[in-house]
């Protein structure tokens, strides 16, 4: 693949959306998810999106990750161009570009963390055994889970479970995390907890789209960028970004 | 991804659901399992047989007088005394495909050793007859030419004979027995042959010459069969023809006439008996591979539950980078392996069957090669087309779809 990288300001362009449209058949209907949705990611940036249900931030998702082709536009990930990809070159950008955290962590069970974050490795052929295991061995220290290596995923908490899949997101060098509704499931305190974890990751220079319905995660990250009806009603840069660090230490301490 | 985590994936897959695994194989261990052992008794059977009627002469043909009518009655083959010595004498001189010839007759009786007896047949025969029916002498010799020609009374007897009138081991050669009030002269005692695979015991009889029995015995001057053998088991058919055509030129038969005789051969039985033996095998294995096609829709039917359950794990595996054929081949393995495994403790447990059958019900059995391959081969089929409709469905899964399933 042609990589043709886009510079602007010294800052390099890690997503360009131009005028995405998606359309979905159901029955004779055609639902446009997407009308004509336009924006770029440089990296650095820790980008929210956000939406209510309908708004086709899950359509948006599916297309930045890859999973989905949009019927109109452009989309280029990395300065390589998405829309004319098969499957399987598809299947290839996203194992090399993209980190995936999902709500609902989807942790491979009776797995250890891992061997859960050798994952994405074990599709990449140039890694040997060895070198999979150092990597995840790494990402799972980065994340603070160094002492739980071998623990299975059934005997770890939401929010353990939740930063394997961190881990995992990181192990490929991605050029972009993806998260969807990454705190969906967790308490407000381990939900801080897992924000501190993408702030660091921000100031350590990661790219992070952050897909969620919450606002107050908006308040975290560094650009928020808000959906309706398939179009982006709001790109907004934010220059007082709130540190989870001192949210969390703020909380009520937690009784056990 | 590479073979060695293909095979790892799926070994764990197994030893998460390791009962559900090994339910899954029995299918395959027990259709296995019974093609090997029904193929092994049902080869096993049909060998006993063959070997059985090969030591009984797999190459005999046998004349007996057969049917016929006078002035509309018609008479039954003993009553027949249509075979004559001539007969003996053109079938011994006139073909080419017979080697030795033997004229019978015989009848049973008691045969008396002092104060031992038991029933038993005696059959008048010549020299050749041992080696049509593939007798030996163990102790002493045959009766001789000059025997034959001068009538004289000497027998040889079979070890069952022997055992009853001498049970306190001595020497019967030289004794002198007598049957229906004849004495007869022993001069050799035939080695044992056993049982056939009629279940007759074919050492319990007397052979002494045939004019002996035809003069002094029975009074009669016909023969009540020939015996015979072919040059070879593979020219017996042209045996028959030669004979048949020396007695139906001997007979004056005229062309649209039935035969006056009846001609059979080992070679024939052989055939029958091996071929109710091929059937039953057949059968069997076809009982036996519709249970490997049972346990083979039981890999389909788990592995359909098994793409199902871990739908979420393929959409998180294809988000993270797996190709379609990277699940295709994830499940395929996990099915080969059931099969596989399945069929490798299906051909331990098979074999385990099979000598079992053998040792506990003396059943003979014989266990070929090639049905531990051919079932092994089956098996591992069983798997890879048992096992490619579900994987093809979980390799189509839409990785949307799929990581938000519940």
């Amino acid at each position: 693949m042609a990589e043709n990288v886009n510079m602007e300001n010294g800052r390099r362009e890690i997503i360009r959306l131009e005028n995405i449209t998606r359309d979905f058949h159901v029955g004779e209907e055609v639902v446009h998810a997407l009308r004509g949705v336009s924006f770029t990611i440089y990296e650095g940036e820790f980008v929210t999106i956000m939406g209510t249900s309908g708004s086709g931030k899950s359509t948006l998702l599916n297309t930045l990750g890859c999973l989905d082709t949009p019927t109109k536009g452009e989309y280029y990930l990395d300065g390589v161009s998405v829309r004319t990809m098969g499957k399987n070159a598809r299947a290839t950008l996203r194992n090399r570009k993209i980190g995936f955290v999902f709500q609902n962590y989807n942790l491979l069970p009776k797995t250890t963390a891992v061997e859960n974050v050798e994952l994405p490795l074990m599709y990449n052929p140039s890694y040997s055994a060895a070198a999979r295991r150092q990597k995840a061995t790494e990402a799972l220290i980065a994340v603070g889970l160094g002492d739980r290596l071998n623990h299975k995923s059934n005997q770890m908490s939401g929010g353990q479970m939740q930063r394997v899949a961190i881990a995992r997101a990181l192990v490929n060098d991605p050029a972009v995390i993806l998260a969807d509704e990454a705190t969906g499931n967790l308490d407000t305190r381990t939900s801080f907890e897992i924000l501190v974890l993408f702030q660091r990751l921000h100031t350590e220079g990661r790219t992070i789209i952050f897909v969620t319905h919450n606002p107050e995660i908006a308040e975290y990250s560094s650009r928020n960028i808000r959906l309706r009806d398939g179009r982006v009603i709001s790109d907004t840069h934010n220059d007082m970004i709130l540190s989870a660090q001192e949210a969390l230490a703020a909380l009520p301490k937690s009784e056990d | 991804m590479n073979a060695a985590n293909l095979l790892k994936i799926a070994l764990r897959a197994l030893a998460n659901n390791k009962m559900r695994g090994f339910l899954t194989m029995l299918g395959i261990i027990i259709g296995v399992g019974s093609v090997i052992t029904m193929l092994a008794i049902g080869q096993g059977s049909k060998r006993s047989i063959q070997s059985q009627i090969s030591e009984m002469g797999s190459n005999v043909i046998t004349i007996q007088p057969g049917g016929d009518t006078r002035g509309g009655v018609r008479l039954s083959a003993s009553e027949m005394e249509n075979l004559k010595l001539q007969d003996y004498y053109d079938i011994r001189d006139q073909t080419r495909y017979v080697s030795y010839v033997s004229p019978t007759v015989n009848t049973s009786g008691q045969v008396v050793y002092g104060a031992n007896n038991r029933p038993t047949t005696v059959y008048g025969v010549n020299d050749d007859y041992m080696e049509i029916r593939r007798y030996s002498v163990d102790d002493g010799s045959v009766f001789t030419a000059q025997d034959i020609t001068t009538a004289a009374k000497v027998c040889v007897i079979g070890q069952t004979v022997a055992d009853d009138l001498f049970p306190n081991g001595d020497n019967p050669v030289g004794k002198v027995i007598r049957f229906n009030k004849i004495p007869f002269r022993i001069v050799g005692v035939l080695k044992s042959k056993g049982y056939n695979s009629m279940g007759m015991d074919q050492d319990d009889l007397i052979l002494a010459p045939y004019t002996t029995i035809q003069k002094r015995l029975l009074a009669i001057t016909h023969l009540q069969g020939i015996t015979c053998s072919a040059i070879d088991e593979k020219y017996t058919q042209e045996a028959i023809e030669e004979i048949s055509e020396i007695l139906r030129t001997n007979h004056k038969l005229r062309p649209t006439d039935d035969d006056d005789f009846r001609i059979r051969s080992t070679q024939e039985l052989s055939e029958m008996l091996t071929s109710t033996s091929d059937m039953m095998t057949i059968l069997l294995a076809a009982v036996a591979g519709i249970s490997l096609l049972v346990g083979g829709i039981g890999i389909m039917n788990i592995m359909y539950v098994s793409v199902t359950e871990r739908t979420r794990e393929i959409g998180l595996r294809m988000s993270i980078g797996a190709k379609g054929i990277d699940i295709l081949a994830q499940f395929l393995i996990e099915s080969i392996l059931i099969s596989i495994t399945g069929g490798i403790i299906g051909v331990l447990l098979g074999v385990g069957a099979a000598v079992l059958v053998n040792v506990i019900v003396h059943f003979p059995i014989y266990i070929q090669p090639w049905s531990v391959i051919l079932s092994f081969a089956v098996c591992t089929f069983t798997g890879v087309f048992f096992g490619w409709y579900p994987a093809k469905k979980a390799a189509q899964l839409d990785p949307i779809d799929a990581i938000r399933y519940e």
